[in-house]
């Protein structure tokens, strides 16, 4: 019964790109603009950043190519799991949510947002210290999780 | 000008008769060195098999160089040469790789260095009535005991504040009512440049002499210093593996350092040749301890370069001046005072998975100050995407050069192959910072 948890929760998970990128004029431009070449699409991303040093993370619509293109380009880049959620887009949507992993516990190490809206809900990208836990903790309190198969449908 | 003395007798021997106290302390300290591994093999090859083999001051140039190298390889104990039980004192010094290289003093040898830099002090026409604040670093770098030493010896009113901290070196100077300062000429420039944020004005202190040592700086700024805040800077020099400060000071007059021949022998070397280089011709400075026991150096290599002056000084000293050191024959860097080599930041380096081969050593100044930024390549089979994780490799690689370089670099972090490749010999090191 474990193990069909794992395996449910796993194709919960979604992938996201983290590239590094280096303080530099254009970095970001050439990251976009090679996906777009490649004819992909990107449908969420953020930038952490440092002083010297950023890292640009996004969801895209074929991850493994986009790393492939990144690498040979000379990019570092990597994929990393993460958890897409459906939270209403009205005042107070986002708190709910997190009132949730608050009450179980669930620390969240960054979020951001979806580029588009595909229905009257929000969709927020989470990374979580432990992402099997928060799916778990989102199932049972009946939060929608965008999940592999629906990606694609997007 | 009035001419003060530590111990006239000494500073004033008559040149023939320094050169046999030279001779008859040279014969002692081959003596000392024979009884090192080290040197009663390399003596022993150069066919010295006792002090009864060195019959004039000539034969000197018998016995091979002593680099750098060879003390590394002696580390920990094959240049000691006493029992360790009347050792009372260590000084290390970073090696041009992770090993390090010391010296060790006896009792008597810390006796000694501190006399000599007793003379310094009072050959500068400091004495008992000052106030003296001690701004070089203490520890195992030799410029803040040794200072400290003669000073006391002195009679000096002693604040052994060490380097650092501005605001307060600021604060006791004007309190203390500070004479004497014993300073890198970066750090002096720099407690100028912050003396308005405590609202006090060169007026408000009562500072009247710098001993300015431990990197490399030019006539210009000792006269920019002297004029800014209205002192005499005298020129110091020394360095660990001849105990350190004390080797060689400026007297009153200003022109040269003065180097205490009766404690040291001084050669200077084409340093391609090995021959002698001519009269007040420049090259590498050569030296031969004479008085410390416990670690016996015969003709150590600095890679120094400076010129001998010849002739003698107004202040009636007998023993001969050098110049200001011009330069190094190796890549070692100062920053801030502390010596660097390459090798060492490429050796801890070298040791972080996470980045690549390539990297670059960049000097900049930062107002007085010397900033060190340490440029490396991530490697992209550890890029977690995680930021948390490359500012704690950021950390990490700060931890590991402070414990092998004492100092501690900004790192910056590049995307693999952003840094200059370089064919053939790579230059790691760009060095903007303007000679003082």
């Amino acid at each position: 019964m474990h193990c069909d948890g794992l395996i449910e929760e796993d194709s919960m998970k979604l992938v996201q790109i983290s590239v590094f990128l280096e303080n530099k004029k254009g970095r970001l431009f050439e990251v976009c603009s090679l996906l777009g070449k490649e004819k992909i699409n990107i449908r969420a991303l953020s930038v952490a950043e440092s002083e010297e040093f950023g890292i640009l993370r996004m969801v895209v619509d074929n991850p493994a190519k986009a790393v492939a293109v990144l690498k040979k380009k000379g990019f570092v880049a990597n994929l990393t799991d993460i958890v897409a959620v459906e939270v209403e887009d009205n005042p107070g949507g986002l708190a709910s949510v997190l009132a949730v992993f608050s009450k179980n516990d669930i620390n969240v190490e960054y979020m951001y947002g979806f580029v588009e809206k595909f229905s009257q809900k929000a969709i927020l990208v989470f990374r979580f210290d432990d992402a099997d836990k928060a799916i778990r903790v989102l199932t049972r309190n009946k939060i929608s999780i965008i999940g592999k198969k629906d990606i694609g449908n997007l | 000008m009035a001419k003060a003395y530590w111990n006239k007798a000494e500073e004033t021997l008559e040149r023939n008769t320094l050169r046999k106290l030279q001779l008859k302390r040279l014969r002692e300290t081959v003596g000392w060195a024979l009884k090192t591994p080290f040197y009663r093999a390399r003596l022993r090859k150069a066919g010295i098999f006792s002090t009864r083999d060195i019959k004039r001051l000539d034969d000197l140039k018998k016995i091979p160089f002593t680099t750098k190298d060879d003390l590394r390889e002696c580390y920990p104990y094959g240049l000691l040469s006493v029992d360790l039980k009347d050792v009372v004192r260590i000084h290390t010094s970073s090696g041009t790789t992770g090993t390090p290289t010391v010296i060790y003093h006896t009792r008597e040898d810390v006796a000694r260095w501190t006399d000599l830099v007793a003379r310094c002090i009072v050959a500068t026409g400091a004495g008992k009535k000052d106030v003296f604040q001690n701004m070089m670093s203490y520890g195992m770098f030799t410029g803040g005991l040794g200072l400290h030493y003669g000073a006391e010896r002195v009679g000096m009113t002693v604040i052994p504040i060490g380097s650092g901290n501005t605001k307060r070196q600021i604060q006791l100077m004007h309190d203390f009512k500070t004479t004497v300062a014993h300073i890198t000429p970066s750090y002096m420039l720099h407690i100028y440049s912050k003396l308005s944020e405590a609202n006090l004005s060169v007026s408000d202190l009562s500072l009247k002499k710098a001993y300015l040592g431990a990197e490399p700086y030019s006539e210009n700024t000792r006269k920019k210093i002297e004029g800014l805040l209205g002192i005499d800077a005298y020129n110091s020099y020394g360095l660990s593996e001849m105990n350190g400060p004390g080797v060689a000071f400026e007297c009153v007059y200003k022109r040269g350092m003065h180097v205490w021949e009766d404690a040291y022998i001084i050669e200077v070397i084409d340093p391609r040749t090995l021959e002698e280089s001519c009269a007040e011709q420049e090259g590498e400075v050569v030296f031969t301890t004479l008085t410390r026991s416990a670690t016996p150096l015969l003709r150590y290599r600095t890679r120094d370069l400076a010129f001998i002056y010849e002739g003698g000084c107004k202040c009636g000293r007998t023993h001969r001046k050098i110049s200001r050191i011009t330069g190094r024959t190796d890549d070692m860097l100062i920053v801030n005072g502390v010596n660097v080599y390459p090798s060492q930041i490429e050796e801890v380096i070298m040791r972080i998975p996470q980045v690549g081969t390539n990297y670059q050593i960049y000097l900049e100044k930062e107002g007085s100050l010397d900033k060190l930024v340490v440029k490396v390549e991530i490697y992209s089979k550890m890029f977690k995407g995680d930021l948390r994780e490359l500012d704690a490799l950021r950390e990490r690689m700060q931890e590991d050069l402070r414990a092998s370089i004492i100092i501690s670099p900004a790192i910056e972090l590049h995307e693999p192959g952003s840094l200059p490749v370089f064919e053939g010999k790579a230059k790691r090191v760009v060095d903007t910072r303007q000679k003082l």
